[in-house]
């Protein structure tokens, strides 16, 4: 026990009060210069941005596949319920390259987007498209454990009861699923929020335009300006522990023990 | 067949099946056949030239090594901590929990970040290092604190919740028997979360040898001393040679089947040791 709260300490809490550390050395008014400057503001929008659709296209589409995981048989069945972890498994510098030479003008794929006069790499279109990758599993496997435990009973009563399949559908699977739904969200827009190998690749990286926040924190560390890749830093690490406390606040509203089981 | 609608119409169901296969597919089996597609593309020559150039072999001893290194470690804390956690009652339980999720939910870039601020030429105990010659930033340890810090929660946070479903009464009964703490942990606990813990095992060690984000910060890019895989992938691309960027990438890509395979596999175990208990 001893040995675990010194390691946890020297890891994870030392590093981390460097940061709040090194922005208290700067002056409030230096401080909000950086963390206002309209370059930092722009990317404080694109990442945002980019991770709320990417979330929502994850949990539109994640939903489909858990569902069909989890209900009905089909060929394939297994290797496509494997398959879902790739991203896990994958490093992200590896899903970033491979994105971006699918989506590019001459890509497999990026060609007919482009014919279609709507270019995918290098554009936030991209980033999405990416980040729709990374935040798969997080939903599905949010997802499949409620689903697997719902109560077949309450679906019979309400069909016994006169609902068709599409009311019972929306009245009673749709809000015994809502709270894993928004865990699954928070998740995968946590996690396509701090992104970065993946993105850097495909974004383009234009700054006012593509750049997300993590890379002007690695542009200021490699210009050495310490100070400032910091400030930038304090502002994100402060939005992710919200988001954190956030999950971890709704959770134990909803009494959601099942999310123990969930990895990221 | 009751009047009981309990499934939806059959073109409903394919439907949803098939949109859920054309975003796999699309998603995931795409990219993924892309890369060997790419690598393969100028033929086996130029494969082999590119994974087994001094400076590609290099980046793989570096990465197997920082994962040696990291993976270990992290299972020594995984097994302390969720043994503290699941079956000692202790104040500031809950904040140890949240550290250990913590860099989870801190993006990689910053994980990086903190180390430089830390052991950096400007950080915190930079110039005491420099003072008696230790290298860390820009250097193997940076790259291997890096990793242990991005990996840190995958084997506490697999073997927690395992071993509080287990409780503590088979180890009490151990020690009723006369077992010692250490007879305990070694004939009882340790073989109850054998897969569990394997299972976060190979997670964690697909993260470190993954990691691009923070091992890009502090590892400074200086070929065959201190790039990883990832990293190297990202300078071939950067310099226009494609082949041999997906040749590496290929590499990761079979360590991530690899992991996938080993993960479905413990999956079905820990399965059916649920379904027996």
């Amino acid at each position: 026990m001893g040995f675990t709260l010194f390691y946890g300490s020297l890891i994870v809490l030392i590093p981390l009060s460097t940061v709040v550390l090194k922005s208290t050395a700067l002056g409030w008014g230096q401080f909000w210069s950086i963390v206002a400057s309209p370059r930092a503001v722009a990317s404080y929008r694109f990442s945002l941005g980019a991770s709320v659709v990417g979330a929502l296209v994850n949990v539109l589409f994640g939903s489909v596949v858990a569902w069909v995981l989890v209900r009905y048989d089909f060929p394939a069945k297994r290797f496509m319920d494997g398959l879902v972890d790739l991203p896990f498994a994958l490093p992200t510098a590896v899903a970033g390259i491979a994105m971006t030479t699918l989506y590019a003008p001459n890509g497999w794929l990026g060609r007919y987007f482009h014919a279609l006069g709507i270019p995918v790499a290098y554009t936030w279109l991209g980033v999405v498209v990416v980040l729709a990758f990374i935040g798969l599993p997080f939903v599905v496997r949010t997802l499949e454990p409620v689903l697997q435990d719902l109560d077949a009973a309450v679906e019979e009563a309400a069909a016994s009861l006169g609902a068709n399949r599409w009311q019972t559908i929306r009245r009673v699977i749709l809000p015994e699923l809502l709270p894993a739904l928004l865990t699954g969200f928070a998740l995968a827009f946590a996690r396509g929020l701090g992104e970065y190998g993946s993105v850097i690749f495909i974004a383009g990286n234009m700054p006012m335009r593509t750049e997300i926040t993590p890379l002007l924190i690695m542009i200021k560390l490699e210009q050495f300006d310490y100070a400032g890749a910091t400030a930038i830093a304090l502002v994100f690490l402060i939005a992710s522990f919200g988001l954190l406390l956030g999950i971890n606040l709704l959770q134990r509203k909803l009494g959601l023990e099942r999310m123990g089981t969930v990895q990221k | 067949m009751s009047a009981l609608r309990l499934t939806e119409p059959r073109f409903v169901r394919w439907g949803l099946i098939a949109v859920a296969m054309a975003y796999l597919g699309l998603f995931l089996l795409v990219p993924l056949a892309a890369v060997f597609f790419k690598a393969l593309e100028k033929g086996v020559g130029v494969y082999w030239a590119a994974i087994s150039d001094p400076v590609a072999l290099a980046a793989v001893r570096l990465t197997l090594t920082t994962a040696a290194i990291a993976v270990p470690l992290n299972v020594l804390f995984g097994l302390a901590s969720s043994w503290a956690i699941a079956k000692f009652e202790f104040r500031g339980k809950r904040i140890l929990m949240t550290l250990i999720d913590l860099p989870f939910s801190v993006s990689p870039v910053i994980s990086g970040m903190i180390f430089v601020l830390l052991f950096g030429a400007h950080g915190l105990l930079g110039p005491w290092l420099i003072a008696h010659g230790v290298k860390i930033i820009f250097a193997v340890p940076g790259i291997v604190l890096a990793t242990i810090f991005v990996t840190f929660p995958f084997v506490a946070r697999e073997l927690i919740p395992l071993m509080e479903a287990q409780g503590s009464e088979e180890e009490e009964a151990a020690i009723t028997l006369g077992a010692g703490g250490w007879q305990t942990f070694w004939r009882v606990t340790l073989p109850n979360v054998k897969w569990g813990l394997l299972y976060g095992v190979i997670l964690c060690n697909a993260r470190a040898m993954g990691e691009f984000g923070a091992v890009s910060v502090v590892s400074g890019h200086i070929r065959g001393m201190t790039n990883t895989l990832p990293l190297h992938v990202e300078i071939l691309y950067n310099e226009y040679q494609f082949s041999a960027a997906f040749a590496v990438a290929s590499l990761l890509c079979l360590l991530a089947l690899v992991t996938l395979a080993a993960k479905s596999f413990i999956e079905r175990k820990l399965h059916v040791r649920k379904e027996a208990a």
